[in-house]
């Protein structure tokens, strides 16, 4: 059974679905400081919706630090500094009037680290929707919970004990109670940090066939080490290195024909 | 020799066991460091480890051994019709000692020579005068028996020490010579020094053990003591609590249960002053004060953590006391009679505990990994949603155990209820009311002149060990409910 929310959001987007494809976020000479390092520079970039852009590049050349700044994660790092405009359906998110819990709610995250709480598997995915108030009952939250679990590809493996601490289960499980539990809530737009670096190829293909399922509705952002994966689920992507946007356009095209020699070389493995 | 010569000397030793001992290691590896089995430091520590460790362990058996065996002996060579009408054998013995000490300083001193000292006979000499004249007060004239004993005792304490000095020189100069013999290129002195290390540190935990142990099973005998002489329902049952002042018994009333009631009353007010204020502190410390603010205000805190009981006890005398009458007293609602009651005292233990609850549960919410809110932060919930239920309850074991900890401590707090409740043992309801607790009630019994074996001092022990038990099932407590969550939650 599907909530009001879903519904809702269902209607809305059910009649732009055909139309061309706009842009959800746009990111205008985004700079990041931790402390004193410049971490990400003048990036530049749109993102559009119903489709899945995937960030490559280097360790530590900032690909995560760019995921968080779409949801102000990096307000919680006191040392974090964000400079320049993002915007999520043409609203600056940086501005004042903006609440970070309402924006939070619509932009979801799964962190590259699972970080389950330490409460039971159920109450790890019910949580989201109990703040926000997604179920009517009982009954309600916990098809919502199957639902959750199911997409995550992790209902066979904890259906039966579903009160055991989510903290209990391996890492590979962990990440895809975390994946669950953040398409629980039901985001807009889903930013996913290696959501599959601990996962084995089955669970692997999927957790990219919800990648797929997920791409019909949301605006999708997933940060990947594997080439292979991000050629098989992404339809755009963006190549960062050493804080920079180096690379940004077709998947296609930029697997097959990079502009820029740093993509090709990092593509073909030569650094990296 | 006197002792510190004899450890001045040994240390010297191991000194130069150290230099020699790496040096010797070293010739015999053709000064290759490489060839060595050990590093070259190894070797001299363990020559310095072989100088010292046994003979200051011998050092240490004899000492403590030496003047149990010369009072034996003492004691057996003086005649039982020596002994004084009225006096005992260990009242004459410890004029024997003072005699033996006096006569030392006399020689010390120059007054006497040493051979003076040894021949000096009661029969020719005052003594009590000659030791008087350097500043050593006898009690009681010098009879010759004690003169004699005395003498013996100074005798028997010469050889001994002369003994002592030979023999552990001695161990330590076997010690030395038979790890520098050790001392080459092959020789695994790592693991010698490795082992010896275990050794050390395991004897300072044995200590730690013993002692408790020890301090334990004297609560245990003393207690035991106490019950024979006083019935065991009446202590835990008796509603009053009534020791006579004479101090021998007989019509004192010594009922456990007003004092229990007492401790608790005052804890529970305690605690309820300081647990949640020390709670909200320390989560407005840890998860919305500013890094500048929680510098300024967290080593404040832990600056009242620092302040002796005693002057919470002035605080509660002359300041809270007074304030609560003013309002609840006479003049205001007429439920107090004086200034200490069961809230004076309670509320200022609560304002002490304060900084223990919350620089406790500080520590442990910033244990809370930073994920933990970036996950439920990430997922829209806000500040106080995510510190409510998602730090709250995985920092819960250890805050339990910071307030079962505090618990503990309002239980065993002293100074604030002698100054703040009162000394009257009462079982009340109203909190304005003075009443005391087990551990002031000790404090009283055991001061003044009280003959230590009887029933009104025993008690305290009887006191003591009631309370070391609950503290104790306080502390297990704890430690349960930590453990239980930990399984749940790790
Ligand atoms: N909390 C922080 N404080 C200070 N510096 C940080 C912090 N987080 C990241 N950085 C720095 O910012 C840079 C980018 O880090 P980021 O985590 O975005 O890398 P990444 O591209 O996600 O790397 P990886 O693929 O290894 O996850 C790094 O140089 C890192 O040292
Ligand atoms: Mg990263």
């Amino acid at each position: 059974m599907k909530t009001m929310q879903t519904e809702a959001a269902e209607a809305r987007l059910g009649a732009t679905m055909n139309a061309a494809k706009e842009t959800k976020i746009s990111a205008r000479n985004v700079q990041v400081y931790y402390g004193d390092t410049h971490a990400l520079r003048d990036v530049d970039v749109d993102l559009e919706s119903r489709t899945v852009t995937a960030f490559i590049g280097p360790s530590g050349c900032g690909k995560s630090t760019f995921l968080r700044c779409l949801n102000r994660m990096n307000d919680t790092i006191d040392v974090a500094r964000v400079e320049g405009e993002i915007k999520i359906d043409g609203e600056d998110i940086y501005d004042k009037q903006v609440d970070p819990v309402q924006l939070r709610a619509k932009v979801g995250m799964v962190f590259q680290k699972p970080n389950p709480f330490p409460k039971s598997i159920y109450d790890n995915i019910a949580y989201g929707p109990r703040i926000h108030g997604l179920a009517r009952s009982k009954g309600d939250l916990d098809e919502i919970v199957e639902r959750a679990l199911r997409r995550g590809a992790i209902w066979e493996e904890v259906k039966d004990r579903l009160n055991a601490p989510g903290t209990g289960l391996s890492g590979g499980q962990q990440q895809r109670l975390c994946i669950a539990r953040a398409v629980a809530t039901e985001p807009e737009v889903l930013l996913m940090d290696e959501p599959c670096s601990a996962l084995d190829p089955i669970a692997t293909a999927k957790v990219e066939e919800l990648i797929d399922e997920l791409r019909e509705n949301y605006t999708i952002v997933i940060v990947t080490h594997s080439m292979q994966q991000a050629a098989r689920v992404s339809q755009r992507t963006a190549m960062f290195h050493l804080g920079e946007l180096v690379e940004f356009g077709d998947t296609k095209t930029i697997f097959t024909n990079p502009s820029e020699k740093r993509t090709q070389d990092y593509i073909t493995g030569r650094f990296g | 020799m006197p002792v510190h010569w004899i450890v001045l000397i040994v240390l010297a030793l191991a000194v130069i066991g150290y230099v020699m001992g790496r040096q010797k290691a070293l010739a015999s590896a053709g000064g290759n460091i490489r060839d060595l089995h050990s590093l070259p430091s190894y070797y001299g520590s363990s020559v310095a480890i072989f100088t010292m460790v046994f003979s200051f362990l011998v050092l240490i058996v004899w000492l403590i051994a030496q003047p149990i065996v010369i009072e034996n002996q003492v004691a057996g060579s003086i005649p039982p019709e020596a002994v004084r009408e009225g006096s005992t054998l260990g009242l004459m013995m410890s004029d024997v000692r003072r005699v033996a000490d006096g006569l030392d300083q006399a020689v010390s001193q120059g007054a006497m020579t040493s051979e003076d000292a040894a021949s000096i006979r009661s029969e020719f000499t005052d003594v009590r005068d000659r030791l008087g004249a350097i500043g050593v007060a006898l009690g009681s004239d010098v009879g010759p028996a004690v003169l004699r004993a005395a003498q013996h005792y100074r005798a028997l304490n010469a050889t001994g020490n002369l003994f002592m000095t030979i023999v552990v020189l001695g161990v330590a100069l076997a010690g030395f010579g038979f790890a520098l013999m050790r001392s080459h290129k092959d020789f695994r002195a790592r693991n010698v020094v490795e082992t010896t290390i275990r050794y050390i540190l395991i004897g300072a935990a044995s200590i730690a053990i013993l002692t408790t142990i020890g301090i334990v099973l004297s609560l245990i005998f003393n207690t035991a003591e106490f019950f024979r002489l006083y019935a065991w329902t009446d202590f835990f049952f008796g509603t009053t609590w009534a020791p006579s002042f004479s101090g021998r018994g007989g019509s004192s009333e010594l009922g456990f249960v007003p004092l229990l009631w007492g401790t608790l009353y005052i804890s529970l007010i305690a605690l309820a002053v300081s647990v949640p204020i020390g709670l909200f502190a320390a989560i407005y410390l840890s998860e919305y004060a500013s890094p500048r603010m929680r510098s300024f205000a967290k080593p404040l805190i832990e600056v009242l953590a620092g302040i002796p009981t005693i002057v919470y006890g002035l605080f509660a005398l002359l300041t809270v006391g007074p304030l609560l009458l003013s309002v609840f007293g006479d003049g205001g609602l007429g439920w107090m009679k004086a200034g200490t009651a069961v809230m004076t005292a309670g509320l200022v233990m609560g304002i002490m505990l304060i900084p223990f609850v919350s620089s406790l549960s500080d520590d442990i919410i910033n244990a809370v990994p930073q994920a933990m809110r970036d996950g439920s932060l990430g997922l829209g919930a806000t500040h106080s949603e995510t510190v409510r239920q998602v730090v709250l309850p995985a920092a819960l074991p250890g805050i339990v155990g910071a307030i079962l900890l505090a618990a503990s401590r309002a239980i065993g707090e002293t100074m604030i209820v002698v100054l703040g409740a009162g000394a009257a043992a009462k079982l009340s309801l109203n909190p304005f009311e003075a009443m005391t607790t087990v551990t002031a009630k000790i404090v009283s019994q055991l001061t003044g002149d009280s003959d230590f074996a009887s029933p009104e001092a025993l008690v305290a022990f009887a006191l003591g060990m009631t309370l070391f038990i609950i503290t104790l099932g306080l502390n297990i407590l704890a430690l349960y409910i930590v453990r239980k969550y930990r399984e749940q939650y790790e």
